[in-house]
């Protein structure tokens, strides 16, 4: 990537060019993060209290929840991804970002979509399926602004000055095209005046939905692990063919995958899945090997800072694609499926997997693209650990939770109330975790939104000096030199 | 991987073949899916839901009732049984020494434990199931060698499962249950039972009015958020209840002169559970109703 240093622009200029729409894909996220982890809290108060929202329809368990998963999704991981995505084509480019308005259009146009549909869900205007509840005006917008900032990326892209393409490239390429195909086609066949008719509905939603959490945000959650690993590693990206085996078995097997075991459709569909599950755990065993020969013997105590939150998110990949591959499972589904182990292992992968990776990549994208330290560099250090404390009191009672609900559904013998009962003490301990991840986002927060006001205070600043300062005027010359020139 | 354009096409050939095996091919099996038969009968199969039914669905995915509670059955085999209804002339340890006799028919042999096991068992009452497994086989010969005696036997398809054991369903749910469905309600989370047959179980509208207001009025155990929401607490006109006011009990009842009644989302969402009976065999779903049984 050496080019001649004249041409190619410095680095902090490449960064520059990203600080506005970045500010505007990760400003919007965070806010989204925190409201997702509140909606989901309230949420969970169902479990604690039954009769809270007894009298409120617009925080029952059924609307809070589907809004937070959705806000997590769409309104956080998404559109933070995508801004990270934007600053890494740009850097692996050496070039500053192609086309810089569109993406800071494109991140309104979203936000806009997201708090639209998010109210639809709560006022009880959602569609009914699973990660596609937003109705079509809200979905129309974020398939919009989606499509403008992909514009924006594959241009920057494009205009890479050195040919070779690193494999970040493959991943968030790839991951582009995906969202683009998936949720479009989910949203034409499922939201459109006709929808297709009786369980097809459900298999064209778990299509999605597979392809979305599972091999969407793996695109995206490696693509950005890939890139940043070996940076703070401080050695390069190790064995080149497992990473290229990863991205093509996770393309190729990963989209499979989806279908429950005991759903009620062809019998073929659940088999096929089965089968691409299996066949995922290559892509998850290349992906644990490039990982630990990349990071290993790393001579960089990482200490709370981004670091730390890349590795815990590429661990985390690990182990949540390991527990959602094994859903698929014949012989296990038929104790998983139905319980809180399902959902844990989504939460694990938007929460433990992306967020923790994302949160990472943007405590270190900012202080660059900002030109100045984080403002609080202490809260983002207390971000990782509240962040990491979060996930595991959220995820671990809800998986051990959900297995004893399972074991216990399976014997007839033991009453309903009590199988779901046996559930409960282990959901109302997630509560701790998701107040946990609700403290750390809020430190995540505050940093972007003091970074924000400082940047605006700055420039209002500078629009102040510029109008007080004293006019450039061309200096005054003597009335004699004047004559001088006239004659 | 050495080009932008190497990377997209392995990415649109990946997802598109995905697409055309997850999403066209479903839609061209069962897109145009129509109504069944149910097995010995000529009524078609899923009934089409009609008023309030209709639109209690849409309550039903407007609250995200999805999110707790599943519509959908899991089955984990079936049973060939055969079953003694009626001894005739025949005496009990005769039959028993008859039986025993006969356990030398070579389509019996494999199964004779589990016949001869069934009848130490027996208590003398009918019916008794004589044979309760996989093969087929041994359910014909076995009628076919009973009647000719004067005993009266009856074979059935029994469906099992813990699901089907907990009085979820009856069978196994399958792709021609949701024709009318839109949007299909699978859920994916059994925070609450599953809700296939809700409407066999409790066929009442007073009773699932009651469940919505307060669920623990009538289950006592449940963890189930109450929706008072879908439901007007007012004065009671003149001192009399309406016809339609719910009938709790005292610690579930509103101030005196104060009713409870269901608003048009309570009726709609009820009548919708009410609807819900997935009770029909079908020809990938079959098995023999009870009561068929004498």
């Amino acid at each position: 990537m050496n080019t001649d240093a004249s041409k190619s622009p410095c680095t902090s200029e490449i960064d520059a060019s990203c600080r506005v729409p970045l500010l505007a894909l990760f400003g919007g996220a965070a806010l989204w993060l925190v409201l997702g982890l509140v909606l989901g809290l309230a949420a969970a108060m169902s479990f604690h209290k039954p009769d809270l929202f007894a009298n409120c329809p617009c925080l029952s368990f059924g609307h809070a929840q589907a809004a937070a998963n959705d806000l997590l999704l769409y309104g956080f991981a998404l559109p933070a991804a995508l801004g990270v995505t934007l600053w890494i084509f740009a850097r692996l480019s050496q070039a500053p970002l192609a086309l810089p308005i569109v993406p800071v259009v494109a991140a309104h146009l979203w936000h806009v979509g997201v708090l639209l549909g998010t109210a639809a869900i709560l006022l009880g205007d959602s569609s009914g399926h699973a990660w596609l509840e937003y109705p079509r005006a809200a979905s129309a917008l974020l398939m919009a602004a989606f499509v403008l900032v992909a514009v924006s990326a594959v241009a920057t892209m494009g205009f890479r000055a050195d040919r070779e393409l690193y494999p970040s490239h493959w991943f968030l390429f790839a991951a582009l095209l995906w969202f683009a195909w998936a949720y479009s086609s989910a949203n034409i066949f499922l939201l459109s005046g006709h929808p297709p008719r009786g369980v097809v509905q459900a298999i064209i939603g778990w299509w999605l939905a597979n392809n979305l959490i599972f091999v969407c945000l793996a695109l995206l959650g490696l693509g950005i692990a890939f890139y940043f690993l070996p940076k703070f590693a401080g050695q390069p990206l190790a064995g080149s063919g497992y990473t290229l085996f990863a991205f093509l078995t996770l393309v190729l097997f990963g989209a499979w995958c989806g279908i429950p075991q005991g759903a009620p459709v062809p019998a073929w569909l659940p088999t096929v899945s089965a089968f691409a599950a299996l066949l995922s755990v290559l892509p998850i065993l290349a992906v644990s090997v490039v990982a630990w020969q990349t990071v290993r013997g790393a001579g960089f105590a990482c200490a709370g800072g981004p670091f730390c939150f890349v590795r815990f998110g590429t661990l985390s990949f690990v182990l949540t694609a390991i527990l959602y591959i094994s859903e698929f499972c014949p012989r296990y589904s038929r104790v998983l499926e139905f319980t809180w182990f399902g959902f844990a292992v989504t939460q694990w992968q938007l929460l433990g997997f992306m967020g923790m990776i994302l949160v990472g990549a943007i405590y270190h994208i900012l202080p660059l693209v900002m030109g100045k330290e984080l403002p609080q560099p202490k809260l983002a250090k207390l971000n990782f650990y509240l962040f990491a404390a979060g996930v595991l009191l959220y995820v671990v009672p809800l998986l051990i939770g959900g297995l004893e609900q399972g074991l216990k559904l399976r014997d007839p013998k033991i009453a309903f109330a009590q199988a779901s009962g046996a559930a409960l003490p282990f959901l109302r301990a997630s509560s701790v975790g998701q107040f946990l991840l609700l403290l750390g986002s809020l430190c995540l927060l505050l940093n972007i939104l003091v970074m924000t006001i400082q940047w605006k205070l700055g420039l209002v600043k500078t629009v102040i000096a510029a109008v007080l300062a004293p006019l450039p005027l061309p200096a005054v010359s003597p009335r004699g030199d004047q004559g001088e020139v006239k004659s | 991987m050495k080009t932008g354009f190497s990377v997209f096409l392995t990415s649109l050939v990946a997802l598109g073949a995905s697409w055309f095996g997850l999403v066209y091919g479903p839609l061209q099996q069962l897109g145009g899916a129509k109504q069944t038969v149910i097995l010995q009968s000529t009524d078609d199969w899923p009934p089409q839901r009609t008023g309030d039914a209709t639109l209690g669905l849409q309550v039903y995915r407007k609250y995200g009732c999805a999110a707790c509670h599943t519509e959908q059955v899991r089955q984990t085999g079936a049973a060939n049984e055969l079953a003694l209804t009626s001894l005739g002339v025949q005496k009990a340890a005769d039959f028993k020494d008859f039986m025993k006799s006969m356990m030398i028919v070579p389509e019996l042999m494999a199964a004779s434990n589990t016949i001869i096991g069934n009848l130490e068992k027996w208590n003398g009452n009918l019916p008794v199931t004589l044979y309760s497994g996989d093969d087929s086989s041994v359910v014909s010969t076995l009628a076919d060698k009973l009647k000719p005696i004067g005993l009266k036997t009856e074979a059935r398809l029994v469906t099992q499962g813990a699901d089907i054991a907990r009085g979820w369903g009856l069978r196994q749910s399958v792709a021609a249950d949701y024709l009318y469905d839109a949007p299909v309600q699978l859920g994916s989370l059994r925070a609450g039972p599953d809700l296939t047959m809700i409407g066999a179980r409790h066929p009442d509208l007073a009773w699932q009015w009651q469940h919505l207001y307060a669920p623990r009025s009538e289950v006592p155990d449940s963890t189930m958020p109450a929706t008072r929401f879908l439901f007007e607490v007012r004065h009671k006109v003149g001192g009399q209840a309406s016809a339609d006011a719910l009938s709790l009990k005292p610690e579930f009842a509103p101030a005196q002169d104060f009713e409870v009644v269901p608003t048009a989302e309570a009726r709609q969402l009820a009548a919708y559970l009410v609807s819900l009976k997935a009770s029909a065999p079908l020809y990938e779903a079959p098995f023999t109703p009870v009561t068929a049984a004498k």
